[in-house]
């Protein structure tokens, strides 16, 4: 019992809320009409392009492995080293939290601390399945505005924290999952 | 949006038979994969969906224009900036609330300011980061993101 409980958990929001609408049409209550108005209108929107965005993201996914790329990341310097970090981290996806052990990764391979930090600013505004969900919502204008208002100042920070921690041993540390 | 709907339509399609010709499998698992991640973050994903409705119906656009729009200056830029530090709103499921933002007459200031601390600052995650970089490094890390956020927020709203 506990354990179909479990797994019907997610769906208890979208049958409330059908159970709602359905109600609210029945007895007539208007609020309720107006709200599955809007909530159609934003589930058209969603079903018009989201699936396309993750056909995309699973074909990048395949043909640019980051697993490959991983590979040649670590003590390149100057632009090279930049371009490199902020590929990797236009290929990711998931919450800021998930970039931590990547950037141990980086650090114990040899990567810069600029690097390091670079990689933290591309993860958090760059990621490629969060530019095309942006794209579809707000526009390619607000996302082409703000990658490129976003971009040079991230990389302003990674020179900023390499000049302020270089003489100040910086380390990241392993984090092993509790299990 | 139905012009951003063609282009995604048209865009997966060219994509998918171009990586069709030249290897059949390495698409296929592709496609799978994509299909997957789709599976994996619709529930979620309606879920916000609902909640935007509801929230739609419930604050009126006035408010958001107050609080939210191009005259609340300082005030909603603070707003934006402090509610993006501290929720912890996945990434994907924030851009519809962004879009209803803007729709209900939020300024593109405090869109952008609110997207960028929801990405980059994180004081919920904070006692983790810290074990990572350690107190100092994460703190300066986050002090200093904050402060970038706002500035993005300004300048993509002067462009805009």
């Amino acid at each position: 019992m506990k354990k179909m409980l479990e797994k019907y958990k997610p769906y208890i929001w979208l049958v409330s809320f059908a159970i709602f609408i359905s109600v609210s049409f029945l007895i007539g209550f208007q609020p309720g009409k107006d709200i599955s108005i809007s909530f159609r209108q934003f589930f058209i929107e969603m079903v018009t392009f989201i699936p396309f965005l993750f056909i995309i993201i699973g074909l990048f996914d395949v043909w640019f492995p980051k697993s490959k790329i991983e590979k040649h990341i670590g003590q390149e310097s100057g632009i090279k080293g930049i371009i490199l970090v902020i590929i990797l981290a236009m290929l990711q996806a998931g919450p800021l939290y998930g970039a931590f052990p990547v950037a141990y990764i980086l650090h114990k391979k040899g990567a810069s601390i600029k690097n390091i930090f670079i990689y933290l600013g591309a993860f958090s505004c760059l990621k490629i399945p969060m530019l095309g969900i942006e794209m579809g919502y707000l526009g390619w204008k607000f996302t082409l505005v703000r990658t490129l208002v976003s971009l040079p100042l991230f990389i302003g920070i990674g020179y900023f924290m390499e000049y302020r921690l270089k003489s100040k041993n910086f380390n990241v540390n392993e984090v092993k999952a509790k299990t | 949006m139905i012009n951003n709907a063609v282009i995604f339509i048209a865009v997966s399609v060219i994509l998918t038979l171009i990586s069709f010709f030249i290897d059949k499998k390495k698409t296929l698992a592709g496609l799978k994969k994509g299909l997957m991640m789709f599976k994996n973050i619709a529930i979620p994903f309606l879920n916000i969906l609902i909640l935007v409705s509801l929230l739609i119906y419930v604050v009126p656009p006035d408010i958001i224009q107050e609080y939210l729009g191009a005259k609340s200056g300082a005030l909603g830029l603070a707003i934006a900036a402090i509610v993006g530090s501290i929720a912890l709103i996945p990434g994907f499921i924030s851009y519809p609330i962004a879009a209803m933002l803007i729709r209900q007459g939020a300024s593109y200031t405090v869109v952008a300011t609110f997207m960028t601390t929801l990405m980059m600052v994180g004081i919920l995650t904070l006692p983790l980061e810290i074990k990572y970089f350690g107190k100092k490094v994460a703190i300066l890390r986050n002090a200093l993101n904050f402060i970038i956020a706002i500035i993005i927020g300004l300048l993509v709203g002067l462009i805009l």
